[in-house]
């Protein structure tokens, strides 16, 4: 992430020095600081609403249910996860929100699951296994309702707006299973390993 | 297809009211407590949104330089003529460059890319299948470690862009398939 940032940061400036484009940037970067404030304050009532409701499904068991039902594969997904845990409960509702497109409501639901899965984390500023296996899944994505984009192809004036459902699920089950391939895969790896794994 | 795009729409109203109606009420039968209950989940609600301010700051900010100084339209044009071989057309790059990095700036090529070629044709529907099928890589990143303050990410970022690579190149390919 450091190197990624600064590379960002570097070569945006660079590429505006020699192209003249540097009050864009100025506009551009200011602009995107206030961005990201509206973004989280908005987040802020949106994760409230969730949040009150996901602890009234906890209370009531429905979480814990949920992940009762999907077990099997949840358990080899995240294996240091135990399986009773309300992590493996808000997991699964964050993918579900995720498929259906409901946006919003799916990040606040991720973040509820990050919290939960800090809960059995060791070290509170590394990643654990678990986590990097999540956002891999998190950002590949199953879609089963790509919405934003049907809407924008009705806008753009589709005859058949829903055509590209069918490609996409593929598409995004395709890399899904790639990128949970790819979590596990350098998990392991000397250069990512968690400390207490290396011996 | 007609019906079809009708049902998701009546889907997509119902499922939070409906999701919502469901848990109330089964907690009830279980005797929660259930105003109390929600006020007392809902007060964590502000904790995430502040936390999340300084890593969004940082992300969105550095996008913004990349994306203002015209180095990702460069960095696109750079990319073209290596990637035309392997079967990508030029066209849709822009958007396997943007999409990971910025989701506004993703939807913008998408909506110029469907004035520009046509919603139906095969750019687009091909465009379209990109973005459907790809997320906000490092916005998703940096707001779900950011809301714990986690710093060491380890291979999230390898794991992840993999996945975008196969997001994309299984995009294009069932694009192929499909439309072509």
């Amino acid at each position: 992430m450091n190197l990624i940032w600064l590379a960002l940061v570097v070569i945006g400036v660079l590429v505006g020095a020699a192209t003249g484009t540097m009050a864009g940037i100025t506009k551009a970067v200011i602009e995107a600081a206030k961005t990201a404030v509206e973004l989280s304050i908005g987040l802020i009532g949106i994760m409230a609403l969730w949040l009150g409701f996901m602890r009234l499904a906890e209370e009531a068991g429905l979480i814990q249910g949920l992940a009762r039902l999907l077990k099997p594969v949840m358990k080899r997904l995240f294996p240091d996860v135990p399986p009773e845990h309300p992590a493996m409960g808000s997991m699964l509702s964050n993918m579900a929100a995720n498929m259906i497109g409901l946006g919003n409501s799916a990040t606040a639901l991720g973040l509820k699951a990050m919290q939960d899965l800090q809960t059995l984390n060791k070290d509170p500023k590394t990643a654990t296994n678990a986590m990097v296996t999540f956002l891999a899944i998190n950002t590949a994505s199953v879609t089963l309702i790509p919405a934003t984009v049907i809407g924008l192809r009705v806008s753009a004036g589709s005859a058949s707006p829903t055509s590209i459902i069918l490609p996409t699920l593929i598409a995004s089950l395709f890399s899904t299973i790639v990128s949970v391939m790819a979590a596990k895969f350098f998990e392991k790896r000397r250069k990512f390993r968690l400390p207490e794994e290396t011996k | 297809m007609e019906w079809l795009s009708k049902a998701m729409q009546v889907a997509s109203d119902w499922a939070i009211p409906l999701i919502f109606i469901s848990i109330a009420l089964v907690a009830a039968i279980k005797k929660v407590r259930v105003y109390e209950v929600f006020v007392e989940g809902a007060k964590e609600g502000f904790n995430v949104g502040v936390r999340i301010i300084p890593y969004l700051v940082a992300i969105l900010g550095a996008i913004a330089i990349f994306r203002g100084s015209g180095a990702m339209d460069y960095g696109a044009k750079l990319l073209a003529p290596v990637l035309a071989p392997l079967g990508i057309p030029s066209e849709v790059l822009p958007m396997a460059i943007i999409r990971p990095l910025s989701g506004s700036g993703g939807l913008g090529v998408l909506s110029e890319g469907l004035k520009n070629f046509g919603a139906d044709s095969f750019l687009g529907n091909m465009m379209s299948t990109m973005a459907g099928s790809t997320e906000t890589t490092f916005y998703v990143i940096a707001v779900y470690f950011g809301s714990i303050s986690i710093r060491y990410t380890r291979h999230t970022i390898l794991a992840c862009i993999i996945g975008d690579l196969a997001s994309l190149l299984g995009a294009i390919y069932v694009s192929n398939l499909f439309f072509n």
